[in-house]
């Protein structure tokens, strides 16, 4: 799915990242946890998340995420947005919950990446 | 070519500086984008450990022809059980960290997953040095 067509299924604002918008993307996720985006991402995903910490960009920095959409309307601070920006990491902001963005987003077609490993039988 | 950083500690917003700019370095070097991420997730495990469980310390990175090996090492709590602490679930992250979306004790069984080598020396009350091995080229290996 293009994050234009992303920007128009959530209704969402892009705040960073401006000029990537016709990158294509695979998967979805959606977590508030850092921690689990790291255990678990794998593929060319967009991650929908209600944390703005900077460290947000730096999990996605290391994964190679393209693109972030912030759920809740919540609005992140402006070193996020430069972090964002100096990467091309493309963030987006929706007033929509988690759930409901998830399933706007599923409904139209793009999939969630499957936990590819138990993290108990580890 | 060798990469050292100095991490300080309770830094919550600059943590992932040196993961940060190893990433750039081995980008830089057109290594395959897989094996970069298995280095960059690991080693910004490492280092979000040593600055959100102890106050910061040193991170030496060696990149050589067919492996990079980091080095991190802090004069922090320690940690008590090793074993435990590998458990997936296992946490003793503060609320602060939990507010930067940590503390969920995933990050040494990442380190671990992804991590050719990964070795932990840890004695409690005086630090804990991570070693995290990864090799460049795995199937000539
Ligand atoms: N450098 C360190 N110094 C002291 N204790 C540590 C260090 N690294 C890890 N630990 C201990 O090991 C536990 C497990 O670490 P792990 O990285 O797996 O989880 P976490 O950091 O608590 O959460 P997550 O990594 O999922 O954000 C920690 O909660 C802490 O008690
Ligand atoms: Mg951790």
């Amino acid at each position: 799915m293009h994050l234009t067509q992303i920007k128009e299924i959530l209704d969402a604002q892009v705040i960073a990242g401006k000029g990537d918008m016709n990158q294509e993307i695979d998967f979805g996720y959606g977590c508030d946890l850092m921690s689990d985006v790291l255990a678990y991402v794998q593929n060319n995903i967009v991650l929908l998340t209600g944390l703005v910490h900077p460290q947000v960009i730096r999990t996605a920095e290391m994964l190679d995420i393209k693109a972030i959409v912030i759920v809740r309307g919540k609005e992140p601070g402006s070193d996020l947005i430069e972090m964002a920006n100096r990467r091309d990491i493309v963030i987006m902001t929706t007033k929509h919950s988690l759930f409901t963005a998830s399933g706007l987003l599923f409904k139209n077609g793009l999939i969630g990446e499957e936990i590819a490993h138990n993290e108990l039988t580890f | 070519m060798n990469l050292h950083f100095d991490v300080e500690g309770g830094e919550f917003i600059s943590a992932g500086v040196a993961s940060s700019k190893v990433k750039k370095v081995l980008k830089q070097l057109a290594i395959q984008p897989e094996i970069i991420r298995k280095i960059s997730v690991a080693m910004y495990e490492a280092e979000i450990n040593m600055v959100i469980h102890a106050h910061g310390g040193v991170i030496d990175a060696e990149i050589m022809p067919d492996h990079v090996h980091v080095v991190l090492k802090d004069e922090g709590p320690g940690i008590e059980n090793i074993e435990l602490a590998m458990k997936a679930g296992y946490s003793t992250a503060s609320r602060l960290a939990r507010e930067m979306g940590f503390g969920a004790g995933m990050g040494l069984a990442n380190m671990k997953r992804y991590a050719d080598i990964l070795q932990i020396e840890s004695e409690p009350g005086k630090g804990t040095t991570v070693e995290i091995t990864v090799k460049l080229y795995p199937e000539q290996a």
